[in-house]
């Protein structure tokens, strides 16, 4: 137990060295809020994917963000520029305000709610079940029945 | 024709009523026990045989309307919006699912041909088939009705028939669109099966859980059709629409993806009422959620009630589909109150760390996943309804919310095999996930040593995820088929490789599944690639070169051609790695004269590594040069392998067992099924 403990915490030093590397590069803002917006022409594609020569909206919108971007805007201050100028379908998924917050609150509510409620019914399922029988004196018995269920899948 | 396909519908909406009718009223006599002047069994017959007939009926309807099309037969308003004089013959056969009304037809058609199969085998046991055709003809008529009275196929033009008819979709002309919309269709129309056969079993009290077995197949061939259709259409947008890209979340893709979450869950689920005898009112609502939810898909697509680039327009056919999903829903709930008791289940759990607990937590997780995709696809309605206006919710929102959820669903497809049925030890748990777990963190490292840095953004923080994943779901697959194959091995001489295939074939369920679940895998490495596409712009003109990666492109010439169907531009581009020429591509660009519009064709190099995808733009209005759009998009060929291991899977998993008497005989050493042996192959 205490060998699997200190395993566990490698593991998490591992990873913790792991998501401390690498940096936000902000040269990659661009790209990032490209794909944030839609193109408003009504092709119903991202902004930066749009693949329309001659698309009316698109190179404007692109435009507006080099702009934007140069004049060192924030992210959040130029999703809203685009929100007002466009409406709000210009932005590819709705901002964390108002109502909207509900669009990304439900789903992982969802699951938080229907991982509680599996747990509680395993628990409940588990009470139901029959006490098993004492354990063989046999030796290696719990390593042998595991391995039996384990392969017989039964 | 037209006369002759449009009292075609109308013979088979006679005879499926026909078949409703005296199927209910024979199952309803045997139920009783009472008798009329027929005995029911013959009245079940008769109906059975209505059943077949409408099939042919249908197939007439489907045949003229085909003919039609082929005749270049103007005068059917369905032919001429939807094909022209020049259009090539596959793409004139591809009319038939082209428009509202065709399509319905081939939903039609394809439900009938199910329908035909099913009666056809009704030995396999007559009474829960009578019910499963009666529920069947019931579904029919609703497309029948539509087909009849609201998009008749076969309405005729007014006034004076035009010499050419307005062309077929320039999207639609593409050789994989020719099979798509079927195979989406088969799988679509084929949940209709699984769900009858349920509805019915609980009307009958169907004692046991053979329905189960029984039906078994019917759903695994709907996902399989399902998953082939889902992936034909995310390669024809890949190859087609131009924009880099396979996959955009757009409300259609995501009405296809409802009914495939639920339909995996159910193929999931239903083991463990074959082995424990539990969650059988799950397992029914299931598979009547993922019929539901095929209806609410072609609802999404044909009412306008969500904005799509490929939706059909706003037709009055919505009402037609809330009508039959509130119908549907409605009798769904009111047999199981009814029968709700016959659905009594064994709810008995050792432990938490098992496979029954596994199952429960993947079933809650592919179900979470659906219900995100649902509420991703409706929200800018309810947002419409409570704010006032619309919003948009793309690829942004499902990366943040969705992307996650399925690598939680990637994880347990790697812990599931490790797990036991009824408890998994600690000891047994430490011993059977330390290996798939050194694999992943070890992938981990060696990803992040290379520069794939977790913080560097979203997409390259839930690819490093995927791929560790995916090591750690190989790495439990993997060594579960090593284990069974070396004991097969030991007792027969067999080298590993061929052992391995016959445990596949003596398990075909069980290890069809693992391949599936590599198959999975596979998908998951190629789509986490898409955190590392590139692309560039630029106008090229001859002789010029641009660079993409380690390719450089030279362009060699832009050229024109013409044929009836369309006019075309293309550029000849040389592509070089290095000094070495390895390919000339070159895209597209197709002016369609019946409908006068535009349409891009790809030009891809794929490799292993990296598909580098070129589009040929068209010329700029302002400076009159030809522009060039390259994407260099990583790992994507994993994602159509990975498709076909998947249904390399499924293909062994619907193949029957071998016996161990065959395999012995296989074998060059003549033993005999020894238990270590028995063991190695396992359940399911």
């Amino acid at each position: 137990m205490r060998k699997l403990f200190r395993f566990s915490q490698l593991g998490l030093l591992v990873l913790l060295a792991i998501f401390t590397m690498g940096s936000a590069d902000t040269a990659v803002r661009y790209n990032d809020l490209g794909h944030k917006m839609m193109c408003v022409c009504g092709c119903g594609q991202i902004l930066i994917e749009c693949n329309h020569l001659g698309c009316p909206d698109s190179d404007g919108e692109l435009a507006e963000l080099r702009t934007a971007l140069s004049q060192g805007k924030g992210d959040t201050e130029i999703l809203e520029a685009f929100q007002a100028k466009y409406g709000p379908t210009v932005l590819a998924a709705p901002m964390l305000t108002k109502f909207n917050i509900i669009a990304w609150v439900v789903p992982p509510l969802v699951l938080l709610l229907g991982i509680g409620g599996t747990i509680a019914l395993v628990r409940k399922w588990r009470l139901r079940t029959v006490a098993m029988p004492a354990a063989s004196n046999v030796r290696g018995f719990d390593r042998i029945r595991d391995q039996i269920r384990k392969e017989t899948e039964l | 024709m037209p006369a002759f396909g449009s009292f075609a519908l109308l013979l088979a909406l006679a005879l499926s009523g026909y078949n409703l009718l005296a199927g209910a009223i024979a199952l309803r006599q045997l139920a009783t026990g009472s008798r009329g002047r027929v005995s029911p069994e013959r009245l079940a017959e008769t109906a059975r045989r209505a059943g077949i007939g409408s099939f042919f009926a249908v197939t007439s309807a489907a045949f003229a309307l085909v003919w039609a099309a082929f005749a270049n037969d103007f005068s059917v308003s369905y032919i001429l919006h939807h094909s022209n004089r020049a259009l090539p013959g596959a793409y004139k056969f591809a009319a038939l699912w082209s428009g509202q009304e065709g399509s319905l037809l081939l939903w039609a058609w394809l439900l009938a041909a199910y329908g035909f199969v099913l009666r056809a085998r009704h030995k396999v046991d007559v009474k829960l088939t009578a019910y499963a055709s009666t529920i069947l003809s019931g579904i029919q008529i609703f497309f029948l009705l539509l087909l009849n009275f609201a998009a008749p196929p076969f309405a005729l033009v007014a006034g004076t028939i035009p010499q050419d008819g307005f062309g077929l979709n320039p999207l639609l002309q593409y050789p994989e669109m020719v099979i798509h919309p079927p195979m989406l269709y088969l799988g679509y129309v084929g949940f209709a099966v699984p769900f009858a056969f349920a509805l019915g079993a609980l009307m009958m009290r169907y004692p046991g859980d053979k329905w189960i077995h029984i039906t078994r197949r019917w759903t695994m061939v709907a996902w399989l059709f399902l998953t082939c259709g889902i992936f034909l259409g995310a390669h024809w947008a890949y190859s087609v629409l131009g924009w880099g890209g396979y996959w955009g979340w757009d409300p259609v893709e995501n009405a296809s993806l409802m009914p495939w979450l639920t339909g995996t869950a159910f193929l999931h689920s239903v083991m463990m009422q074959e082995k424990r005898g539990m969650m059988k009112n799950w397992n029914v609502w299931l598979i009547f959620s993922t019929f539901a939810l095929s209806i609410l898909g072609t609802l999404l697509t044909r009412s306008g009630l969500v904005s799509s680039v490929h939706a059909f327009a706003q037709s009055s056919i919505g009402t037609w589909f809330w009508a039959f999903l509130v119908i549907v829903l409605v009798v769904c709930l009111f047999t199981f109150i009814l029968q709700r008791d016959h659905l009594k289940s064994e709810h008995k759990l050792e432990s938490l760390v098992s496979r029954e607990s596994s199952f429960l937590f993947n079933n809650l997780v592919l179900l979470a996943a659906c219900f995100t995709v649902l509420w991703g696809t409706l929200f800018p309605v309810i947002s419409e309804y409570v704010q006032g206006n619309k919003v948009t919710v793309s690829a942004p929102f499902y990366n943040r919310v969705a992307v996650p959820i399925g690598l939680f669903l990637l994880f347990l497809t790697g812990i599931g095999p490790i797990l036991a049925w009824r408890s998994t030890s600690f000891k047994s748990i430490r011993k059977n996930f330390i290996l798939p777990a050194v694999a992943a963190l070890v992938t981990a490292i060696v990803l992040v040593a290379c520069g794939v840095y977790p913080l560097k953004d979203q997409g390259t923080f839930y690819s490093l995820m995927a791929w560790s994943l995916g090591a750690l779901v190989v790495t439990a697959v993997g060594s579960e088929f090593l284990r069974g194959a070396g004991v097969i091995s030991r007792h027969t001489g067999q080298n590993i490789f061929a052992s391995m295939i016959q445990l596949t074939r003596r398990n075909t369920r069980r290890y069809g599944g693992y391949i599936i679940h590599f198959g999975v895998v596979v998908i998951f490495i190629g789509l986490a690639g898409s955190a590392f596409d590139r692309s560039v712009e630029q106008e090229l003109n001859f002789k010029q070169s641009m660079t993409m990666g380690p390719y450089r492109l030279v362009c060699q010439d832009y050229s024109q051609d013409t044929n009836p169907n369309y006019d075309t531009e293309y550029a000849i581009l040389d592509v070089y790695r290095g000094d070495k020429k390895i390919t000339q591509l070159a895209p597209e660009k197709r002016f369609y004269q019946a409908s006068q519009t535009t349409s891009t064709i790809v030009a891809n190099h794929s490799t292993l590594a990296w598909d580098l995808y070129v589009i040929y733009a068209g010329k700029d209005p302002d400076s009159g040069q030809p522009i060039i759009k390259v994407f260099l998009n990583p790992l994507v060929a994993w994602i159509w392998i990975g498709v076909v291991i998947v249904i390399i899977g499924t293909f062994v998993a619907l193949t029957p067992n071998m016996t161990a008497a065959y395999a012995a005989s296989r074998s060059r050493l003549p033993v005999r099924e020894t238990p270590e042996m028995a063991v190695s192959k396992g359940g399911d």
